[in-house]
């Protein structure tokens, strides 16, 4: 029996995103893994309850966790390294996610007119998502 | 998937890879749904302090919402993981039924730990 082969799609810019989605999800696991890493030496255990702990391992921002026991979240839990850290985060989880839906909306869509408004519309939506998220992260 | 109707899409037996896919699909729906609600409801909570907002707020913070979504996330992490090393590594394709199998055993204590400890934490008050 020979090995069965991986269904990668053809098409430079397919190709493209299918890597994407693989890398940028093993990446997000990574990230996700860390700061919950993060949270449990930041003393988490004791100051957390598991919602809040989820909320921080899904999205490091000081508000998912200031209404907590944290005595004082800009210890550790609020700066410049969780800034850049969540904005990575958001970009490639906005991009992956998107991609994602616009993956199964065309498996529906038949017309090329409306694949290509889709497209148009889910661009939009992740440029949208950028601004949202660096206003969040900057602001908080 | 093209042109395949709901009737024909449940009499198709694709065994392990059909629910795999199915729930992958659905999963990831599913946090993308809650995600958006999220960004948007608390944009309208924190801004206007608005009362939709506060109500919608409070369905995704109560306990069957935040089961939901943890299940989304991790069977989305779990199931994406295992598809992801082995595009990366084909050589894993030779054990792919296995692989299932040790995804459920790795996925059902990581799920229902928590599971209970978010119900336990919410239903009996500290």
């Amino acid at each position: 029996m020979s090995i069965p082969q991986p269904a990668r799609p053809s098409g430079s810019w397919e190709q493209l995103l299918w890597t994407f989605t693989r890398l940028s999800g093993l990446a997000l696991l990574l990230f996700g893994a860390f700061s919950l890493a993060m949270g449990f030496i930041f003393g988490g255990r004791t100051q957390l309850d598991l919602p809040a702990f989820m909320r921080w391992m899904f999205f490091p921002n000081p508000n998912h966790v200031v209404n907590s026991d944290i005595p004082d979240v800009t210890a550790g839990w609020s700066n410049a390294f969780w800034q850049i850290y969540s904005l990575l985060m958001v970009a490639m989880a906005s991009a992956h996610g998107l991609n994602g839906v616009r993956m199964i909306l065309e498996d529906y869509l038949r017309r090329p007119l409306a694949v290509l408004v889709l497209r148009m519309l889910i661009f939009g939506l992740w440029i949208a998502a950028l601004i949202v998220a660096v206003y969040v992260i900057l602001a908080s | 998937m093209r042109g395949v109707s709901v009737l024909q899409a449940l009499r198709y037996r694709g065994r392990q890879g059909m629910v795999s896919w199915t729930l992958h699909r659905l999963t990831g729906l599913g946090i993308v749904l809650f995600v958006g609600m999220h960004v948007v409801a608390a944009f309208f909570l924190q801004q206007f302090g608005d009362p939709v907002a506060t109500a919608v707020t409070a369905a995704y913070e109560s306990w069957p919402t935040q089961l939901f979504v943890y299940f989304c996330v991790l069977y989305h992490a779990f199931n994406g993981a295992r598809l992801a090393l082995m595009d990366l590594f084909p050589r894993l394709l030779r054990y792919q039924h296995e692989l299932v199998w040790l995804q459920w055993a790795v996925f059902t204590p990581a799920y229902l730990l928590p599971a209970f400890f978010l119900i336990r934490g919410a239903l009996i008050p500290v």
